[in-house]
């Protein structure tokens, strides 16, 4: 693999990882601080993806859309807290996935029949529409490197927000310990509330910045949650710190390990055995890094519950 | 006896389906009821980890899809034995468990969740990456295995292995076995404290668990004459968790009632429209928040 190759696949993977980033952040804290799995989330990723498109055919501007976008996604996200998922807390796991898988049917569903089984597209915003010419012979979109810079200053702003800030403390102290922040006389309820619309949010906003380069098609979140989940759970539950490490982590392993393994695999290998086993065990990469993970640390690399 | 009712009157009900089926339906309505009771088995063993063990395996499906890749790949090959088929494919079930068990049982709670997924995904993976028996795109099968030839003869396998399991899952459920199981779901320190090796027990369990699903599996691949992938996917140990939950967990007659239900509701709402998930995900929201204890649970109250 040649250097350009590389550095392709590095920025790729970084962008992914950014991505990633966006919708476990929101993952993490909600599964941190109220103990929920949300299977739908990744239903406001495709949310997201699906307003940004459809504002932008209403305006013909991509950031009035991004922002009619977010604003949409967090109020639909509010409603969901609000009719079901906020019965849900008390609830075992095993209910909670299956009332979010619930929502997961109807929401692909309803999208399908609102906009059509037909992948959109929409261009990136004119100004970073352009290729940007990284060395002599690499051109690279300007979007892609945007989305980079853009999750990078998300994940700063989240840092401030957790570390610096009153209701950011709250959210440490209720990844730790819920109950106990409920009995020192925090609403915990609204803490919930905010948590859950915030996550909604920073994950319709990844739809929204994904849908210049991604296909935005019914079911794109699915599989997108699963790997956010294989970051939480890599990362340990609760802690933003460890869902951006474990993000880009994750980000880098499968797009590098996608155009790695089977050139790394020929070294050892027949070429047609290697060009069998190598996409497969590429797509496996990132699953088999969080068995790995969870086995020798059950709680993932940054646990935030029970932590100082 | 009360609480078995159900599953037997079901049971029942799938023993005079091909006579039926004369009258009203056809091919339809048995192919119906053998997708229904595939599921059933399948739901059967995914009941003893979940309902009995605590153990919630989002990976389940995975196990599937090795028995009917099992069969589907030795029916390719031109392997039509259906003893050395079903010998082939509990052997890579009982290994595959064996394995991602003893790994995944290190964990508990979500993290148990989230790796029997892991699991899941590579096995999906893999498949998708068989090359030679159609990748992505699935496996057509131009021949069911030997015995199972006769559209008679297979329904009626299915039927007898469901019944079979349902009468194993109930022997072990209701032995030591099964009571230890359901203890160290209560409390594992204390069965632990009791003398019992926890691990080995759910292990077992799982094992178990796995290979009768791979059962499923063989059956599934001769029933559909079709294997792809999309088994192995994580939507499909969904399906399978639903199942359960909706019969309701840890009874003798759930999986047997909701993979019934299950099948009867997909295909009854998708006759009433093309959309039938939107109806199907907000119903599935209303019976986890409204109906606890599953289909079951209507039957045995009254006891």
């Amino acid at each position: 693999m040649s250097t350009t190759l590389l550095l392709i696949q590095l920025l790729n993977g970084l962008q992914l990882g950014v991505l990633l980033f966006l919708i476990a952040a929101g993952l993490t804290l909600v599964f941190g601080v109220m103990g929920f799995i949300n299977l739908a989330h990744g239903v406001q990723y495709m949310i997201g993806a699906y307003l940004v498109v459809w504002f932008y055919g209403l305006t013909g501007h991509f950031m009035i859309a991004l922002v009619l976008a977010m604003a949409v996604a967090l109020a639909l996200g509010l409603l969901l807290e609000a009719f079901v998922f906020s019965r849900l807390y008390d609830r075992d796991h095993l209910d909670q996935v299956l009332a979010t898988f619930g929502v997961i049917l109807f929401v692909n569903q309803g999208v399908k029949v609102l906009w059509g089984p037909t992948p959109l597209t929409i261009p990136a915003p004119e100004i970073l529409a352009g290729t940007f010419q990284l060395t002599e012979n690499l051109q690279y979109p300007v979007w892609r490197i945007a989305i980079i810079a853009i999750g990078a200053a998300v994940a700063l702003l989240l840092w401030f927000l957790v570390t610096r800030t009153r209701l950011g403390m709250l959210v440490r102290a209720g990844a730790s310990n819920a109950e106990m922040v409920g009995a020192l006389g925090v609403n915990i309820r609204r803490l919930f509330m905010v948590v859950f619309g915030f996550g909604a949010m920073l994950a319709g906003f990844a739809g929204a910045i994904a849908a210049p380069i991604y296909s935005v098609e019914p079911g794109m979140g699915d599989d997108l949650l699963i790997t956010a989940f294989v970051v939480i759970a890599i990362g340990g539950i609760g802690s933003i710190r460890g869902a951006f490490i474990a993000a880009l982590l994750v980000g880098l392993v499968d797009t590098l390990g996608r155009s790695a393994v089977t050139d790394i695999l020929k070294l050892f290998l027949e070429p047609s055995a290697a060009n069998q086993i190598g996409p497969a065990l590429a797509s496996m990469a990132v699953y088999v890094l969080m068995a790995a993970v969870l086995f020798f640390r059950p709680a993932g690399l940054f646990p935030a519950r029970g932590a100082a | 006896m009360r609480a078995a009712l159900p599953a037997l009157v079901v049971l029942a009900l799938f023993a005079v389906v091909p006579w039926l089926a004369e009258v009203w339906g056809g091919s339809y309505l048995t192919s119906l009821a053998m997708r229904a009771m595939i599921l059933a088995i399948a739901a059967l063993s995914l009941d003893l980890l979940i309902g009995h063990g605590g153990m919630v395996s989002f990976g389940h499906a995975a196990f599937v899809a090795i028995g009917a890749y099992t069969a589907g790949i030795a029916i390719t090959e031109g392997v039509t034995d259906l003893a050395t088929i079903l010998a082939i494919a509990t052997a890579i079930a009982a290994a595959f468990a064996l394995v991602t068990g003893a790994i995944s049982l290190r964990t508990s709670g979500v993290s148990f969740i989230m790796i029997t997924l892991a699991f899941g995904q590579m096995v999906f993976f893999t498949l998708g990456a068989l090359n030679e028996y159609g990748a992505d795109d699935g496996l057509t099968l131009w021949e069911r295995a030997e015995v199972l030839a006769r559209n008679d003869v297979l329904y009626f396998a299915i039927l007898g292995t469901l019944a079979v399991v349902w009468l194993l899952i109930d022997r072990i459920t209701g032995s030591r076995f099964g009571r230890v199981l359901r203890a160290a779901r209560q409390n594992d320190v204390r069965v632990e404290t009791l003398g019992y090796g926890v691990f080995g027990f759910r292990l077992t369990a799982y094992v178990l668990a796995g290979v009768i699903a791979a059962l499923a599996g063989v059956l599934l691949a001769n029933q559909a004459e079709f294997v792809s992938p999309a088994i192995a996917s994580w939507q499909r140990s969904g399906d399978l968790i639903i199942i359960v939950v909706l019969g309701g967990m840890g009874s003798r007659s759930g999986a047997i009632l909701g993979a019934l239900a299950f099948v009867g509701l997909e295909e009854g709402l998708s006759t009433l429209t093309h959309d039938w998930r939107l109806i199907f995900g907000p119903l599935l929201i209303a019976i986890v928040l409204y109906a606890k204890g599953g289909l079951s649970s209507l039957f045995e109250r009254r006891s």
